[in-house]
């Protein structure tokens, strides 16, 4: 799957600040395209989730805007993917899956076919009637997807979604979501603090400076899909990754703030 | 190797337990039964003890009836204080479903609006504070109904705790999943309906257990207020009754069923909290550690 030319939402000056005086985000400029996997890579306090809840519509920008050059998309046509599951612990995973297509007023029985579907697409067949509490950490992430994905939204937008989870299980679930892609033809909006995953995910990887949170360096990952465990152990990632890196070094080194963040950020993307 | 002593023969040998498991299975037994004995057995001493003083001191009935008069009172009497029984089980149960009804609709009521919430909230807990008996007299005045005036004292004293937990509860919901539900487009009854009552339901139950328990004591203590009213009247009457009459042990058999009334309320109320809870709530949740 490739990513077209036209732009599908194209962010224009964004400019967010809180009543506390905190400046999350300055005049963002950021182009997405249709079929896009973008990541938004940066420390913590980048402004990367406040970003993607302007986008998803939950928030909304002091300055700038939101230009949709292909129409805009309706609610139920953005997915969203939360940092931790987010599940509803009451219901089984069915019903969690449902809720979605229940909120537009799909009955349980039209939905079970889309609903078994999506569970298979996310290796989750025969968990239906678990609750939540009964799941691992990784598997509850799977059903938090598969509901992201029960209305084919044309972009899901995922907020750090795999970053509680242990390395093995994030890998499993990073070549779940790329398949996922692929076969969807989604665009992709990715946060996440890790130089490895957004490279191994992503097209286009936005490194993003804090302080005020601000788009430091766009930069194109060039390797071709479908990225396998090979490509995880391929000297070319490794190359990417330490290009990733250093732009990250210097997009934090470029604030004039604490050491202790400092070091925090050479902790961070050390590369082996 | 196959050894053949006794503790291999006892256990299956895929489940290896060892001495720290073994120990912990022994004292979570030695719990199950103490749980049930314990109390029991208290129960014993404490009735005999209460016996031997009364037979020790020569107490007579008319002061301290010994236990088994109570018992005895207990069926001879039945004919009188079981009708009395109902009347106080029907006014505790009304005044609870109304509890629920008002306490959960004023919780429902309060979320949908900040504004309805800061300003009938005081006036909750002013009812809440001011001790029943003291604002009797009052409804004594301005209500007609027997019936209806222990109703509304009961029901002032148990719906306080209902609506304040509900709305607590109500309040409590994942706020990554308010915001899911926007996303979704979800109306604001659709997010009642499939978001905040069931995120509100634990905090409920908590109250409802509370909120029986002081039905009961509501429906007694309006009663103690309110006086004997002929053919209906709850067990209070007759505990004034039999206190005036000098009938002791029908006194105490009142009272032993006023108590059995109440642990049955809780019982049944942390049943079904139980039963609602237990696929998915913390606190219904038994675990290894």
């Amino acid at each position: 799957m490739t990513a077209s030319l036209a732009p599908q939402l194209v962010l224009r000056n964004i400019g967010k600040s809180f009543a506390s005086g905190t400046v999350a985000l300055e005049d963002v400029q950021l182009s997405v395209r249709q079929g896009d996997f973008l990541s938004l890579l940066g420390p913590s306090g980048c402004g990367k989730s406040t970003a993607l809840r302007i986008i998803a519509g939950l928030s909304s920008p002091t300055s700038g805007h939101l230009e949709w050059p292909g129409g805009e998309l309706a609610r139920g046509e953005i997915g969203f993917v939360f940092q931790e599951p987010t599940l509803l612990p009451w219901a089984s995973v069915f019903d969690n899956v449902w809720m979605p297509l229940r909120l537009r007023g799909v009955s349980r029985a039209e939905a079970a076919g889309e609903i078994g579907e999506a569970l298979e697409r996310v290796h989750l067949t025969g968990f239906e009637k678990a609750v939540p509490r009964e799941l691992s950490g990784g598997m509850k992430m799977r059903v938090s997807v598969a509901r992201a994905l029960i209305t084919r939204p044309k972009m899901l937008l995922l907020d750090e979604p795999f970053a509680a989870l242990d390395e093995i299980t994030r890998f499993r679930l990073n070549a779940d979501i790329l398949d996922l892609w692929h076969e969807r033809g989604f665009t992709a909006i990715f946060v996440t603090h890790s130089v490895f995953e957004s490279v191994f995910l992503s097209n286009r990887v936005a490194v993003m400076a804090a302080r005020p949170g601000r788009i430091f360096r766009e930069m194109a990952v060039d390797a071709p899909y479908p990225r396998t465990d090979a490509f995880r152990t391929s000297s070319d990632y490794a190359e990417i990754c330490r290009e990733v890196s250093h732009t990250l070094a210097r997009a934090m080194g470029d604030e004039s703030m604490g050491e202790e963040a400092g070091a925090r950020g050479v902790f961070n993307i050390g590369v082996h | 190797m196959a050894s053949t002593d006794l503790s291999t023969t006892r256990m299956p040998p895929a489940a290896a337990i060892d001495a720290e498991e073994a120990a912990r299975i022994r004292a979570a037994r030695r719990e199950k039964i103490g749980r049930w004995l314990m109390p029991l057995a208290i129960m014993c001493l404490a009735l005999f003890l209460w016996h031997m003083i009364c037979v020790a001191n020569e107490i007579p009935p008319y002061i301290l009836p010994r236990p088994w008069l109570v018992m005895t009172t207990l069926w001879q009497d039945a004919g009188i204080l079981l009708p009395a029984l109902l009347v106080t089980l029907k006014i505790t149960v009304l005044s609870l479903a109304l509890a629920v009804t008002g306490g959960v609709g004023l919780a429902i009521l309060f979320t949908q609006s900040r504004w309805v919430e800061m300003s009938l909230f005081p006036f909750a807990i002013i009812l809440q504070v001011t001790p029943i008996v003291a604002i009797f007299p009052l409804i004594n005045i301005y209500v007609d109904n027997q019936t209806a005036k222990l109703l509304l004292c009961a029901w002032i004293v148990a719906f306080f705790p209902i609506l304040s937990n509900t709305t607590l509860g109500l309040n409590s919901v994942d706020r990554n999943l308010l915001d899911y539900f926007r996303l979704n487009g979800a109306t604001r009854w659709q997010t009642l309906r499939h978001l905040r009552l069931p995120a509100a339901m634990p905090y409920f139950l908590g109250g409802l257990k509370i909120a029986g328990g002081l039905a009961l004591i509501g429906a007694v203590v309006a009663e103690f207020v309110a006086g004997a009213a002929g053919q209906e009247s709850g067990l209070a009457s007759r505990i004034i009754e039999a206190g005036y009459r000098l009938k002791i042990p029908r006194l105490f058999a009142a009272l032993l069923l006023i108590s059995l009334t109440g642990i049955l309320i809780f019982v049944s109320l942390s049943v079904i909290s139980h039963l609602i809870l237990r696929r998915w709530h913390e606190s219904a949740i038994e675990r290894d550690r």
